[in-house]
C-alpha cells in the first residue's frame, strides 16, 4: 500500500445522520469479484433516478464536486452491513477521508485497510464543515490534525498501529505473517 | 494469540471462520497473488447465501441462475474452495443454508470460540456465548493466511432484561425495543451482554434473533452467557464434540459467565413486561414503535421528515392498518424452525390478503426439511405464499427476490435501510407473528388479535 501523507483537498458535505453502507453501494452491486469499478455506483440511488439520469439536486452531481478527496458526513457514518466495497467505491470515486463525528466500527476498520481515512470530530466542528461545503482542508495524519482555512487546527484520534501502517506503507497482513512462530506455538499450546 | 499494548492491537487467534460467495473472492485473490495458502482449512467453512438464488428451478432444477454475475460468484467460491481445500457446503447440498443459521445448526458455533465472517450479522453466534462479529473482506484474507486477526478491546455493555415478555411479544419485539432505546450508534465501540430473567427464559433460537441485531445499534457482537439451555440444544449437533469431549467442553463452558458483580462500562434496564409488539416505520432499525403507536409527527427534525417522505407514511397516524403489499419471512434474524412456526401458527386455516405477495424461505435446508416434515409448508402454501430454498432471499435485494419500487413490505429481516430490500423499496421490521397477521389482513396487524 502507498504511504498515506498529508494531502489538501475542498470538502463535500452529506449532512445526512446514519448513512448506511447499502446507500453507500447498495447491494445489487456486490456480484462482484474484483474490488475495481465500484465507484461508478458510489451512492447509486441518491446519484440517478429510477431511469439513470443522474438527480440536479444531489451534491455528487454537481460541478463543484469535481475533485474533491474529503468527504464530511453527519454522524455514525458508514453503518450497517460489514461489505469492504463501501470504502472500496468511495476510494475509486477519488475520496481519501470521511469527517463525522462517529464512524462505524466495521466501516472505519475497513477504511484504515484501504488508506481511506475515517477522521471523527467533535460536533462544533462537524456542525461548522457541514455548514461550509467546498471548504479547503489540509488533512496531516502524522501530526493527526486537521486544519482549517480560517488558520484554526483540529486534532482527531487514529489507532496507534493503523497510523503506523498507514504512514509507512505497512500491510497488516505482512506484519501478522511476520508473527508466524508464535501463531505456530500457540496453535500447539491449543 | 498476543495481547495488546499501546503500539500494536492485540493478535486475536480465530477459532471459527465463516465464509461464502459475496465477501470473499477478493480475499482469495489477495491469496493467490501473494502466493499465500489458507492456514487452517479445518477451521473453515463456506456456503453460499446471500447472492445465491432460492427458487428451486435454479438450485436443483438445472435452470440458469438468473443473475449472471451471482452465477459467477457462485462458480467462483467453488473454484475457489476447491483450490484452497476448504470444505463447501455447496448448491444443492442438504446442509447448506444462511451461514448464521447453519454454522448453529451443525454444532460448530460453540461457547467461548471467537467466530468470524465477512457478514456484520455474524454477532448472531454470540447466542452461544462466543465472540462472534463481522469483519471486512481484507481480514477475511488475513483469517484465511494467518488465522488471527489485529483487535482492540473493545468496551462492555450490559442490557439487563427482567421480567416476562406478554403474549404475542417475541424475542425481536424485545431486540427492535432495545435497539430503539440504544439508538442506532448507541452501541459503537462496544460487545453487549444480554443478561437477566427474560434473556435466560429465551430458547436459543430467541437468542440468535436478539444477538443477530446487535450490529443494528452499531455493537459488534452481542452475546449471552452459556446455561443449561445452551448445552442442551448443542449437545445432539453433528459437529458438537462428542463422548469424553463434550463432557470436558462442557466443564469448559461452565467457566465462562461473567462473575457475579461484574462491571461494565455501560448499562440498560429493561422491564420485560412494558414490551410490546413492535414495528418500524421508518428508514433505519431504530425508527421503531409499537404496533399500538402511531408514526412520529416531523416537526423540525430532518432526519424523521426525510425517513417520512421516503416511507411515504402520513406523519402522526397510528401505524396499524398501514397497507402492505409484500410480507417476507425469512433471513438469518428470523428462519429458523420457531419463527416458521409461530408464522404458520397463525396462517393455519386463514388466506393471506388479496393482491399481497408472501415469500416463506427458511434459514437452511436443514430447516426446511424439518418444517416440510411438520407440515408447515402445505400451510405456508394453501394461505398463498410461496414456499422457497433457503437463502438471504427479499433481506437485501441482490438475489432475484426483491421487493418492487414504493411497495410495503413488512419484513422479518433486520435492516429497513432505504432500497435495502430493492430500489425504493419501503420496508417495516417485525417479528414473525406480526409479518404473518399483516399478511393476512393486508395490513399492519397486532398478531394479539389473531391468536
Amino acid at each position: 500500500m502507498e504511504p498515506f501523507t498529508t494531502f489538501t483537498s475542498r470538502t463535500v458535505a452529506l449532512p445526512a445522520t446514519n448513512i448506511d453502507t447499502d446507500q453507500i453501494i447498495p447491494a445489487r452491486f456486490l456480484t462482484t469479484t474484483t474490488r475495481a469499478g465500484l465507484g461508478a455506483h458510489l451512492f447509486e440511488d441518491w446519484r440517478y433516478d429510477e431511469r439513470g439520469a443522474p438527480r440536479a439536486d444531489f451534491v455528487l452531481n454537481r460541478p463543484e464536486s469535481a475533485g474533491c478527496r474529503i468527504l464530511v458526513a453527519g454522524r455514525n457514518f458508514g453503518c450497517g452491513s460489514s461489505r469492504e466495497h463501501a470504502p472500496w467505491a468511495l476510494l475509486d470515486h477519488g475520496f481519501r477521508a470521511v469527517v463525522s463525528t462517529e464512524i462505524a466500527d466495521i466501516f472505519r476498520n475497513n477504511s484504515l485497510k484501504n488508506g481511506l481515512l475515517p477522521v471523527i470530530v467533535d460536533e462544533p466542528t462537524s456542525a461548522w464543515l457541514l455548514g461550509h461545503p467546498g471548504t479547503e482542508l489540509t488533512i496531516d495524519l502524522a501530526t493527526t490534525t486537521l486544519s482549517l482555512p480560517t488558520g484554526g487546527r483540529v486534532s482527531f484520534p487514529v489507532e496507534a498501529f493503523a497510523q503506523h501502517c498507514l504512514l509507512n506503507g505497512v500491510d497488516e497482513l505482512g506484519y501478522l505473517l511476520s508473527r508466524t512462530r508464535e501463531i505456530e506455538a500457540f496453535e500447539r499450546r491449543a | 494469540m498476543a495481547a495488546e499494548t499501546a503500539a500494536t492491537p492485540a493478535v486475536l487467534y480465530i477459532d471459527l471462520h465463516l465464509i461464502h460467495e459475496v465477501t470473499s473472492p477478493q480475499a482469495f485473490t489477495l491469496l493467490r497473488e501473494r502466493a499465500l495458502s489458507v492456514r487452517r482449512a479445518d477451521l473453515t467453512l463456506a456456503t453460499m447465501d446471500h447472492s445465491t438464488p432460492t427458487r428451486t428451478s435454479q438450485v436443483f432444477g438445472g435452470a440458469p441462475i438468473a443473475i449472471e454475475s451471482a452465477a459467477r460468484q457462485i462458480r467462483e467460491l467453488e473454484a475457489n474452495c476447491a483450490q484452497f481445500g476448504v470444505e463447501l457446503l455447496g448448491l444443492t447440498s442438504e446442509q447448506r443454508g444462511i451461514v448464521h443459521i447453519i454454522g448453529p445448526d451443525l454444532g460448530l458455533t460453540q461457547p467461548g470460540k471467537t467466530i468470524v465472517c465477512g457478514d456484520s450479522h455474524t454477532s448472531t453466534h454470540g447466542a452461544v456465548g462466543a465472540l462472534a462479529f463481522g469483519i471486512g473482506t481484507t481480514e477475511v484474507a488475513h483469517v484465511l493466511a494467518t488465522q488471527c486477526l489485529l483487535q482492540r478491546k473493545p468496551r462492555t455493555l450490559a442490557v439487563e432484561v427482567e421480567g416476562t415478555l406478554g403474549a404475542g411479544v417475541t424475542a425481536k419485539d424485545l431486540i427492535l425495543a432495545i435497539i430503539g432505546r440504544l439508538g442506532v450508534a448507541g452501541g459503537i465501540g462496544h460487545v453487549i451482554e444480554y443478561r437477566g430473567s427474560t434473556i435466560r427464559a429465551l430458547d436459543m433460537d430467541e437468542r440468535m434473533t436478539v444477538c443477530n441485531m446487535s450490529i443494528e445499534a452499531g455493537a459488534r457482537a452481542g452475546m449471552v452467557a452459556p446455561d443449561e439451555t445452551t448445552y442442551a440444544y448443542l449437545a445432539p449437533r453433528p459437529r458438537a464434540p462428542q463422548g469424553d469431549a463434550w463432557e470436558q467442553a462442557v466443564g469448559d463452558w461452565r467457566t465462562l459467565p461473567s462473575d457475579a458483580g461484574a462491571r461494565y462500562d455501560r448499562e440498560l434496564r429493561l422491564d420485560a413486561a412494558a414490551i410490546e409488539p413492535m414495528i418500524t416505520w421508518g428508514t433505519n432499525p431504530g425508527m421503531v414503535v409499537p404496533v399500538t403507536g402511531s408514526i412520529p409527527r416531523q416537526g423540525s427534525d430532518a432526519v424523521i421528515a426525510r425517513a417520512l417522505q421516503y416511507m411515504g407514511l402520513e406523519p402522526g397516524a397510528p401505524i396499524r392498518d398501514q397497507p402492505v403489499n409484500v410480507v417476507f419471512i425469512g433471513s438469518c434474524t428470523n428462519a429458523r424452525l420457531s419463527d416458521l412456526r409461530s408464522a404458520a401458527a397463525v396462517l393455519r386455516g386463514r388466506r393471506i390478503a388479496r393482491g399481497l405477495t408472501m415469500l416463506v424461505v427458511p434459514g437452511s435446508q436443514q430447516v426446511k426439511r424439518q418444517a416440510e416434515a411438520e407440515g408447515l409448508d402445505r400451510v405456508f402454501l394453501e394461505a398463498g405464499a410461496e414456499w422457497r430454498e433457503s437463502g438471504c432471499s427479499m433481506c437485501l435485494g441482490m438475489n432475484g427476490d426483491t421487493v418492487p419500487r414504493g411497495e410495503y413490505a413488512v419484513s422479518t429481516s433486520n435492516r429497513n435501510f432505504e432500497g435495502r430490500q430493492g430500489a425504493g423499496a419501503r420496508t417495516l421490521l417485525a417479528s414473525p407473528l406480526t409479518a404473518a397477521a399483516s399478511a393476512v389482513r393486508g395490513r399492519v396487524t397486532d398478531p394479539r388479535e389473531l391468536l
